[in-house]
């Protein structure tokens, strides 16, 4: 019989209405990474929070080495060394990392904080893990991926043996992705046992030993990672084929419907412009991709284009109309679609209800509007139609508070808000970003079904996969400049990298 | 020179209970529930403070030996009227503002007719004398001596040591940590094993002994000892949310917020003595509008740059995240 660190056997957790986890055995070997695969929805975090003591399980025992236990509560679970690094990070952003880390285990001499005795602590930890913090900074003035370093050496602090990310790549950069890879095998290698909580197929190839897919809430197997495939795991999570290349038809291109010349746009976080005299064109019935690597000047381009922020210099034309100072709305109505980046912030009002969501840009108008009233059966009736068309999945489909929905069909809802109003061109930031492959899979589809239907698509990616598989034409932005433009069939991965990092460009391209 | 050392002198008795109370208003909002229940407090503990003075000012006891038990009973008094606000507030999760209006409410309504049924008067009339002419030795400090040592209250003391205590517990104490931490980000704290209700409670009632002190204090140093149901603590309470966001959720700006209101109202009521300001010949009732004014116009100017506690006014749910 193997040893196993933590064992849960049978748990069962109910929702009401819905069945989280049914029945879901998982083991864990001491000194693995073993992670834990499904679609959004698919009950990982909540077996996770079973296990942390946030859920209390219907039916089914957790073992912790070889002993059964009750985990009531995350106090529990961490004297049992359970920690765990939330997909979103609980860290207080106007205190130090130092003070997010000794926070509920605070050494004390004298009745008063010592904090000598914890930066000693933390600093030992950080050298011995190779975790790179600087204990006395503010969490607010700190990258996202140190922030989660913090996080790590808060588990580690308190000596936590078992660790559970939950899905923790999916706020990263690239580069940040490969440290934290990184980090966790050294971690496993110094003992430590590893939940990985993801939906991203290539995270887990690289990292884990073991790994248990969930679908539905149910368990549908455990795997050795080296004996299994990408292709294997994803049929696993969404129990049918997945095709992870795009199939489109013959690319015919039509007028020109976004032109942009000499647009500048001034940086908010430093003083040079993040967006430095950029030229382009997209026509009607192509896909063109914006890509590089994340915090070269795409986020301020894209608030320029869509009017959320005023650009310095230069113009912006859609179809065939100046937008240059044109309001969000006029944007709209001209022809503008837009898939924010950060569909919480931008996207959606996460306590409105699903179908007042989905009228955001329209309810002025005659369609859901007479005499200054709203028409709430013309809403409601628009809603289900378009919950149905889209295949948006919630509790209580129009009336459901959009909070409450996975992040999968939130992004649903926007792509169909989007795509339902007119529109002649649609800019998609990052669409497919923290979704699973189902998910991302259909964003795609609907990508390219708006090309096909003569749609000009205009698309941010940071994802090189995405920019290959999806555009017609790629163009690469690197400090604020285009620095090429490139055809996705006739370059590679590695050419694509070599101009997103700056080390190559095509000047005559963009001296055109 | 002496009209600086009469300013001063008059202006600490004003300015200690507009500190305490707002650093009673800090505690809880550091810990996430927006206090406006202090005016209320203030009152309730003011008047049991007085009552206590008028039941025992007969007997042989020395006037500040019942200075500070008047002050204990008014903490106790206040902290039980605070345990509605989080009983409220943290327990119901009610809006934290509407359950505060209530209480501000309550208060005068039933000092008043408490006092009309048992006194036949609007509150109640102490007279005891808590001044203080000069305090031995300190007194003889030169100028720091004439200035807080003398023709003072033993209030003004006792402020300080509050001030003192409450800037070591917010900064230097596992309490202090913890309780900032729910206020931020009370679903970091609870990940980490902290009880977010108790810490809120304890913020709660925290500003509810500072507060009823602070009003006893403000019976004390401002109105002879005496406490009526109509004028209450007039909108002192109100006067110390300003302070607390003036002074930015921190001690000691705190302090330096109540002496700028403190100066000003001190001011107001002694144009008559600062032959400059009388001579302009303005109707001295202007004067007394100033540290209202200045409330409005201070926190005009800055609650732009305020940064208030992140959680406070949102009632902590286990459940969203």
């Amino acid at each position: 019989m193997e040893n196993y660190i933590v064992e849960m056997k049978n748990i069962t957790k109910e929702f009401p209405g819905i069945i989280a986890n049914d029945n879901i055995t998982l083991n864990l070997k001491k000194g693995e990474v073993h992670a834990l695969l499904g679609e959004n929805g698919a009950g990982k975090s909540t077996l996770m929070s079973v296990l942390f003591g946030l859920y209390k399980a219907e039916k089914g025992e957790i073992r912790i080495h070889g002993e059964a236990v009750n985990i009531n509560n995350p106090n529990d679970a961490n004297a049992m060394g359970i920690g765990m690094v939330h997909q979103h990070f609980k860290l207080v952003e106007v205190f130090t990392v130092l003070e997010n880390i000794i926070l509920g285990v605070e050494p004390i001499s004298k009745g008063f904080l010592d904090k000598s005795q914890a930066r000693d602590k933390i600093i030992e930890l950080s050298e011995r893990y190779g975790l790179k913090v600087d204990p006395d900074s503010l969490i607010e003035d700190i990258s996202v991926g140190m922030q989660q370093r913090v996080e790590i050496i808060k588990m580690l602090y308190r000596e936590n043996e078992i660790l559970i990310f939950d899905e923790p790549t999916a706020v990263l950069t690239p580069q940040e992705i490969k440290d934290l890879l990184q980090i966790m095998r050294g971690l496993a290698e110094e003992g430590k046992s590893i939940l990985f909580i993801t939906h991203k197929l290539n995270e887990i190839v690289a990292v884990a030993d073991r790994c248990t897919v969930l679908r539905k809430g149910q368990c549908v197997g455990t795997v050795d990672v080296k004996d299994t495939t990408k292709e294997e795991l994803s049929k696993m999570m969404v129990g049918r084929d997945i095709s992870f290349s795009i199939e489109k038809g013959k690319r015919e291109s039509g007028d020109v419907v976004l032109s942009v010349r000499n647009v500048t746009v001034a940086s908010k976080i430093h003083k040079n412009n993040a967006v430095k005299n950029v030229s382009f064109d997209v026509r009607a019935g192509e896909i063109v991709c914006l890509a590089g690597i994340d915090g070269n000047g795409q986020t301020e381009f894209v608030s320029a284009l869509t009017g959320l922020e005023k650009i310095n210099d230069g113009t912006m034309h859609l179809c065939g109309q100046d937008i240059t100072k044109a309001s969000i709305r006029q944007r709209s109505i001209i022809g503008m679609s837009h898939i924010p980046e950060d569909r919480h912030k931008h996207g959606l009002i996460l306590d409105y209800t699903l179908e007042e969501n989905l009228i955001l840009q329209r309810y002025w108008q005659p369609d859901f509007q007479k005499n200054g009233f709203i028409r709430f059966n013309e809403v409601r009736h628009y809603a289900e139609n378009l919950i149905e068309k889209y295949d948006v999945r919630s509790s209580q489909g129009p009336v459901s508070i959009v909070r409450s929905m996975s992040g999968g069909n939130q992004q649903k809802a926007i792509i169909a808000r989007e795509i339902d109003k007119k529109h002649e061109l649609l800019v998609a930031v990052q669409p497919t970003r923290g979704l699973d492959v189902g998910a991302i899979e259909y964003v795609h589809k609907q990508l390219v079904d708006r090309r096909d239907a003569g749609k000009a698509v205009f698309l941010v990616s940071l994802e090189l996969e995405e920019v290959m598989n999806v555009s017609d034409r790629i163009l690469v932005i690197y400090e604020g400049e285009i620095v090429g433009e490139l055809d996705p069939k006739e370059t590679n991965m590695q050419e694509l990298g070599l101009y997103m990092s700056g080390a190559k460009r095509n000047t005559d391209k963009e001296a055109q | 020179m002496d009209t600086v050392y009469y300013l001063v002198q008059n202006m600490l008795p004003v300015a200690i209970p507009l500190l305490l109370v707002a650093l009673g208003g800090m505690f809880s909002e550091r810990s996430g529930i927006v206090n406006i229940a202090l005016e209320g407090i203030m009152l309730f503990g003011a008047f049991f403070g007085a009552l206590f003075v008028l039941i025992v000012q007969g007997s042989s006891m020395n006037p500040q030996t019942i200075l500070i038990l008047g002050m204990v009973i008014a903490a106790l008094s206040g902290w039980i009227y605070s345990l509605l606000l989080s009983f409220a507030s943290v327990t119901m999760k009610a809006n934290q503002v509407i359950v505060g209006t209530a209480l501000n409410m309550l208060i005068p309504a039933v000092i008043l007719l408490f006092s009309k049924m048992t006194f036949n008067s609007d509150g109640i009339t102490t007279n005891i004398s808590f001044y203080i002419r000069e305090i031995p030795i300190l007194s003889k400090i030169p100028v720091l001596g004439e200035l807080f040592f003398q023709r003072t209250y033993l209030t003004v003391l006792i402020g300080f040591v509050f001030l003192i205590v409450s800037t070591v517990v917010l900064y230097k104490t596992k309490f202090g940590l913890r309780l900032r931490a729910c206020g931020e980000h009370p679903h970091a704290a609870d990940s980490v094993g902290i009880n977010v209700y108790f810490m809120r409670y304890a913020g709660v009632s925290l500003s509810g002994i500072l507060a009823g002190i602070g009003g006893f204090f403000y019976a004390v140093g401002i109105t002879d000892g005496n406490v009526s149901g109509h004028s209450g603590v007039a909108g002192f309470g109100f006067l110390a949310l300003a302070v607390m966001i003036f002074g930015q959720w921190k001690p000691i700006r705190i302090l330096f917020a109540a002496m700028f209101f403190a100066f000003l109202r001190t001011l107001a009521y002694s144009v008559s003595l600062i032959p400059f300001l009388y001579n302009l010949g303005i109707n001295q009732t202007y004067y007394k509008m100033l540290p209202y004014l200045a409330t409005m116009v201070v926190l005009g100017f800055t609650s732009k740059k305020s940064r208030a506690p992140k959680a406070e006014g949102i009632p902590y749910d286990k459940s969203q995240r």
